[in-house]
């Protein structure tokens, strides 16, 4: 479904973020990206995008290859690739609602975008997707007004409601607490999971990956260097990625307290 | 930086201070004492005749007292004329001049134009704010004759370089990652500025606006006495006919205005936060 060949990305300070990575990702699977900061995490995401350009290589979603592509026809592409971003990056000021409705902005004319005269099936998926995460009766609220776990579901709304068959997803946790971090991580997966959409998701808090996804991909200096299931994920492969470190206390089996936590996540609001 | 963790042994306990400014000691120091020198030399050009300023107190007094009955009644159908078309004035050509800003506005912003645009904005940008309201409302009055348009023109030019400028400052300060997250949506230029820019520069925007009306205002008095219509017309005449009771009424009608619009500035700008 998402395919790179070689992509490469050299700064114009001649750092290389990205080496030759190729990856394949199948539809509908949910894979986690670590490595330390500054390995490429976030270039990788914004490669594929082109809200980084890359300098080489190429990126395949289905069957169009993006690298090529004119702007009108990357505008239409992106509608097929939702982001969520680290600091959630709403747009403090709009409504909750009219941050929702921006992920539809690649469908509609710029007119009915301005007018805020969205089709009545994107106003209705909104409430549906508000709904979804819990966030129905913040549809008139300021987005600054939210709290972070509730922005970070803001954003995962206006990312889906692009219809897309890709979420990249970037930092989700990286700002909230324990708790909503795993809240965030099971919404993000079960939407992926009802949708069947694939994911690629940057994240930094190893054993939060393992709970939730199907595959690893680690990446050091630019370069992929583990590829498995995250039961797979030793102590040896981690300084591989990370470098030496005391790993065995990162590495937990997925614990049962889910139970638990699927309670206060349909809780949560 | 990268060489000074080897040498970590070497550094320790030497002392440590904020690399200066201008780094080339010469030129640093040249700069210093040039920059004294010239204080010390202008304020010693400044020529003070003190007698001549005792005897000038007396006349500003006189001026004053002049100013101490206004006449409203007297000149009315004249100041009330001129207060209309002063207002026309500074409302037309502020709403013209924020128009004509937002574009340009825009175009200047080196973060969201690309180079040949943000050149050709910054040019007219330059352009407006080089040349002083007076001298444009000289050439304007010489084209399009005594009157209003004049005025209207001339302001609605001062605006654009006023507004654009301080418009593209803050476009350039936004949040880049409010901006990208649109981007990322797929959303046209337009789009994009609209959801993701504009919500970010509003309050600046209207803040700014406001504040030009009140210079418009302000500035459509003094255009009046280059002919270019207005308040500052009426002004003008009071002052040749020597009658300083009518001209203390128009002026005190300036300064009521410009503190009424300052007030409502305010609430505007709070209600828009």
């Amino acid at each position: 479904m998402l395919k790179l060949e070689n992509l490469t990305k050299t700064y114009p300070t001649g750092d290389q973020a990205l080496r030759n990575v190729n990856l394949e990702v199948p539809a509908g699977q949910v894979l986690a990206l670590i490595g330390p900061s500054g390995a490429g995490k976030s270039t990788l995401i914004r490669c594929i995008n082109r809200l980084v350009e890359p300098t080489a290589g190429k990126v395949w979603l289905g069957d169009v290859e993006l690298t090529s592509l004119g702007s009108g026809a990357l505008r239409r592409e992106r509608r097929r690739m939702g982001m969520i971003f680290q600091e959630y990056a709403l747009v403090e000021r709009l409504t909750v609602m009219e941050n929702v409705l921006s992920g539809r902005l690649g469908y509609v004319g710029f007119w009915r975008s301005f007018l805020r005269r969205f089709p009545q099936e994107d106003i209705d998926e909104a409430f549906r997707l508000l709904d979804r995460v819990g966030l129905l009766d913040m549809a008139d609220k300021r987005a600054d007004e939210l709290s972070g776990g509730q922005r970070q579901r803001v954003g995962i709304c206006r990312a889906l409601i692009q219809d897309p068959a890709l979420l990249l997803v970037d930092e989700p946790t990286a700002s909230l607490d324990p708790k909503t971090s795993r809240q965030i991580m099971r919404l993000i997966c079960e939407l992926c999971a009802e949708r069947g959409l694939a994911a690629i998701i940057n994240i930094h808090d190893v054993a939060l990956a393992q709970m939730f996804v199907q595959r690893v991909i680690g990446l050091r200096f630019g370069v992929i260097e583990f590829d498995g299931a995250p039961e797979q994920l030793t102590p040896d492969v981690l300084t591989a990625i990370y470098g030496e470190e005391d790993w065995e206390q990162t590495i937990r089996e997925v614990d049962d307290d889910d139970a638990q936590d699927t309670e206060t996540g349909g809780a949560a609001q | 930086m990268m060489a000074a963790g080897g040498d970590l042994d070497l550094l320790i306990g030497t002392r440590w201070k904020k690399p200066p400014f201008i780094r080339r000691a010469w030129l640093r120091w040249l700069l210093i004492l040039g920059t004294g020198a010239y204080l010390v030399a202008a304020v010693a050009s400044v020529e003070v005749n003190w007698a001549r300023v005792y005897e000038g107190l007396e006349r500003g007094a006189a001026f004053v007292a002049a100013f101490g009955d206004p006449d409203f009644t007297s000149r009315w159908q004249d100041i009330r004329d001129g207060m209309l078309e002063s207002v026309i004035m500074t409302i037309a050509s502020t709403v013209a001049g924020i128009l004509i800003s937002i574009p340009i506005g825009l175009g200047a912003a080196r973060n969201i134009a690309p180079l040949p645009v943000y050149l050709v904005c910054r040019g007219i940008i330059a352009i407006s704010r080089a040349l002083q309201e007076i001298i444009v409302a000289i050439l304007l009055v010489a084209i399009f004759g005594f009157g209003p348009l004049a005025g209207f023109l001339t302001l609605s030019f001062a605006t654009i370089g006023f507004l654009s400028k301080l418009l593209a400052e803050d476009i350039e300060s936004m949040d880049r990652v409010q901006a990208e997250a649109i981007r990322a949506t797929g959303a046209s230029w337009l789009q994009w500025v609209n959801y993701g820019v504009q919500p970010q520069v509003m309050p600046r925007l209207v803040g700014l606006s406001m504040y030009r009306l009140d210079i418009n205002f302000r500035e459509s008095a003094i255009l009046g006495l280059v002919g270019a219509g207005g308040i500052g017309a009426t002004l003008n005449t009071a002052f040749d006919r020597y009658e300083f009771d009518t001209a203390a009424a128009i002026l005190i009608l300036i300064i009521g205005t410009v503190m009424a619009l300052e007030y409502i500035s305010g609430i505007i700008r709070a209600k828009v936060q």
